[in-house]
C-alpha cells in the first residue's frame, strides 16, 4: 500500500527531537511509526500519522522544514525469512531501496515495514501478491489510521 | 641597509615634488586612455590640468572595487592589450573576480618595491627565500618571487600548502627567509614541534609575513617559536600586490613606497581626507603604473599614517599595521572573502537565497570557515543522501568561488540569529 510519510529536518543539537514531539503533542497527534536517520551534522525524522496533510501544516506553522513523501508499506509474518523473500523480489527487479524501517503491528503477531524505493509503482506491483495473501488474515485497526 | 638609498631616504619636500609630477602624469594618462575615468572626471567638471599640486588630488573621484566589477575584465586597462604582459585577479565582492593587468614596466616597478621590502626585512643576495604564498592568479607568490630574484637571493618557489614538505625543503635547502601568511608561519612552527624538529636547527633568520591581519602578540609567538625576526608586508592586487608597504627591522609600522603609491587617509563615512595621525581608511593612487592605474582607490583597510622619522633612517611615510576593515571583507588563510560571494553561491540553489551565517574560527593556527545554511523546504529531502549531496554541492561551489575551503553545515530553518529582522552574517571567533 502507498501511504504518505512526514519527514522533518533535525539539526544535530540537544533538544531538537523534543521540539518536534512537543509540537505533535500540543496538537494531539499520535504517531504510528517513526525512524531517525542521522549524519554527523543533522538528522531526518520520518514518521507515519493519520491525516498527514494536516500534520504537515501544523509542523510548517511551527517553522520546521517538513516534507511529505509517498512511501510503501507492507505487512510481514513474524517468521524467519519473510522480509528476505520480498527484498529479493525487489533486488531481482533492480529496485533500489533508499531506506526502510520496521515496527510491530498493535495487537497482532505481524510486523509492518515502511519502504522508500526509487520506483514506487513498480514495487507495489511486485509486492502486491504478498499483500493479497496477507489480507486473508485481516488486521483489525482503528479507522483513523491507515491500517 | 636600503635597496634604493635615494628614494628611501628622500626628504619629504623632494618626495612631494616627485609625487606631484607623477600624479599629473598618471591623471593625464588615465584621462586619455580610460573612457570610464574620463567620464567620471568630466562629471566633476575636471580636466587633467586641474590637478596641478598634490593637494588637488582631493578633487578627484574615488575608485572602488565596484568600478572594477563594472568594467570587468579589461575596462580599466589604460594600454592596448599588446602592452599587457601579466594578468592577476583577486576575489570580487560577488561572482566575478577583480582583474588587474601589468605592463613590462609595471612588473619592473613591482619587483623594485618588493626588492626594497625584502631588503628592509633583511634579505640579501646570500639569502635562500622560501616562498610559501600561493602562486597563480593571487599576487602573493609571484610578487615575492620576482622581488627576491631582483635582490639576487636564491628563490625556492614552493607555493602554499603541504607543511611537512615545506619543513623538509627548509632543512635540506638551508632556507634563511620564509615568506608566507603569519598564521601559516605559526602552523609551520607547530608542525615542526610535532615532528620533533627544533627550529633553532634550521638556518631560518627572517620571516616576511603578510596578506592577513596579525597582532604584536602573534608576532612575539612566531618570533619565539621559529627563532626569527619578522616583518609585516602589505599590498593588494588592485594597487600592485605585495610590496605597497613593508616594515623594517624597527617593526614600528610599514613604510609605504610612496614614490609609486600615494597614500591618503579618509573618513570612510564622509570621504573627507583626514590629517596624518588620524585613524581612517587608506586610499591609494598608483602614480607610476601604466597598465591599470588606480586613482584614489579605496582599499577599505583602516590604518594611521605616521610621518615621524624612523629609527631605520628611511623617510618613507609609515602606516600602522592594518587595524580593521571598513567593509565586511574577511581574510581567511590569507584569502579575501566577502559574505556577498557566499550569498551568490547560495542564491544559485533556488529562487531565493536561504539564510546563512559564517563562522570563522582559528583551529590551532589555521583559520576555518563554516557556512551555516538554514534548510528551506525546497532544499529539504527525506533522503540523507540528497541532503549530503546538497551539502557537497554547496561546498564545491564555495571552494571554486572563494578559493578557500569552507565547511557547510545545514541547520534547521529560522534558527540562525537575526538582529532586528536582519540576519547577523558573520561570527568571527578568531583572537588575533
Amino acid at each position: 500500500m502507498i501511504i504518505q510519510q512526514i519527514s522533518v529536518f533535525l539539526e544535530n543539537r540537544t533538544g531538537t527531537l523534543a521540539e518536534v514531539l512537543a509540537t505533535l503533542l500540543e496538537n494531539n497527534i499520535n504517531v504510528r511509526a517513526m525512524s531517525v536517520a542521522e549524519t554527523a551534522d543533522f538528522g531526518i525524522l520520518r514518521f507515519i500519522v493519520n491525516r498527514p496533510e494536516e500534520v504537515e501544516q501544523v509542523l510548517r506553522k511551527a517553522q520546521f522544514a517538513v516534507k511529505i513523501t509517498p512511501v510503501l508499506t507492507m505487512i510481514l509474518d513474524d517468521s524467519p525469512g519473510s522480509l528476505l523473500e520480498r527484498i529479493q523480489a525487489l533486488s531481482g527487479a533492480g529496485i533500489n531501496i533508499e531506506y526502510f524501517y520496521a515496527f510491530a503491528v498493535v495487537g497482532t503477531e505481524k510486523a509492518r515495514i515502511v519502504l522508500k524505493v526509487d520506483d514506487l509503482e513498480h514495487t507495489q506491483q511486485l509486492i502486491g501478491k504478498y499483500e493479497e495473501g496477507q489480507r486473508q488474515g485481516e488486521i483489525e485497526e482503528t479507522a483513523d489510521f491507515y491500517w | 641597509m636600503y635597496w634604493d638609498n635615494t628614494i628611501e631616504t628622500m626628504e619629504h619636500e623632494q618626495m612631494q615634488q616627485l609625487q606631484a609630477k607623477r600624479l599629473r602624469d598618471v591623471v593625464e594618462h588615465i584621462y586619455r586612455q580610460v573612457p570610464f575615468y574620463r567620464t567620471r572626471m568630466q562629471q566633476e567638471g575636471l580636466l587633467p590640468q586641474d590637478i596641478a599640486t598634490l593637494a588637488d588630488i582631493s578633487k578627484l573621484p574615488f575608485m572602488t572595487k565596484q568600478d572594477m566589477r563594472d568594467n570587468y575584465p579589461y575596462g580599466l586597462f589604460a594600454v592596448p592589450p599588446s602592452e599587457i604582459v601579466r594578468i592577476h585577479a583577486s576575489s570580487g565582492t560577488t561572482g566575478k573576480a577583480t582583474v588587474v593587468g601589468y605592463t613590462k614596466r609595471d612588473l619592473g616597478i613591482w619587483s623594485e618595491v618588493m626588492a626594497r621590502s625584502l631588503t628592509a626585512a633583511g634579505v640579501t643576495k646570500q639569502s635562500f627565500v622560501q616562498i610559501a604564498y600561493g602562486y597563480g592568479l593571487f599576487t602573493g607568490g609571484l610578487g615575492l618571487h620576482y622581488g627576491a630574484e631582483m635582490v639576487g637571493a636564491s628563490v625556492i618557489p614552493v607555493s602554499s600548502g603541504n607543511t611537512a614538505r615545506q619543513i623538509s625543503l627548509m632543512r635540506d635547502f638551508g632556507t634563511t627567509a620564509l615568506a608566507c601568511t603569519p598564521s601559516y608561519a605559526l602552523h609551520i612552527a607547530e608542525t615542526m614541534c610535532e615532528l620533533g624538529i627544533d627550529p633553532k636547527d634550521t638556518a631560518l633568520k627572517v620571516g616576511i609575513l603578510g596578506a592577513e591581519p596579525w597582532s604584536d602578540k602573534m608576532r612575539r609567538e612566531i618570533e619565539t617559536q621559529l627563532n626569527i625576526k619578522t616583518t609585516d608586508i602589505y599590498g593588494l592586487s588592485e594597487i600592485i600586490g605585495p610590496g605597497v608597504a613593508c616594515e623594517c627591522h624597527e617593526q614600528q609600522g610599514l613604510h609605504i613606497n610612496e614614490d609609486h603609491f600615494y597614500p591618503e587617509i579618509i573618513d570612510p563615512e564622509t570621504g573627507q581626507v583626514l590629517a596624518d595621525g588620524q585613524k581612517g581608511e587608506l586610499v591609494l593612487t598608483t602614480i607610476t603604473k601604466e597598465g591599470m592605474p588606480m586613482i584614489r582607490y579605496r582599499t577599505r583597510d583602516l590604518t594611521v599614517l605616521n610621518r615621524s622619522t624612523c629609527g631605520c633612517g628611511r623617510k618613507l611615510v609609515r602606516m600602522s599595521k592594518v587595524l580593521g576593515r571598513s567593509d565586511d571583507m574577511l581574510i581567511i588563510r590569507g584569502v579575501n572573502v566577502f559574505p556577498s560571494q557566499i550569498e551568490s553561491v547560495l542564491l544559485g540553489l533556488g529562487e531565493t537565497s536561504p539564510h546563512y551565517q559564517l563562522i570563522v574560527d582559528r583551529q590551532g593556527h589555521l583559520d576555518t570557515l563554516t557556512v551555516m545554511v538554514e534548510v528551506s523546504e525546497t532544499m529539504f529531502s527525506d533522503e540523507v543522501r540528497r541532503l549530503e549531496m546538497l551539502e557537497k554541492k554547496i561546498q564545491t561551489e564555495l571552494a571554486s568561488v572563494l578559493k578557500v575551503t569552507a565547511k557547510v553545515r545545514l541547520v534547521a530553518a529560522k534558527t540562525l540569529e537575526r538582529s532586528e529582522g536582519k540576519a547577523k552574517r558573520v561570527i568571527d571567533n578568531r583572537e588575533i
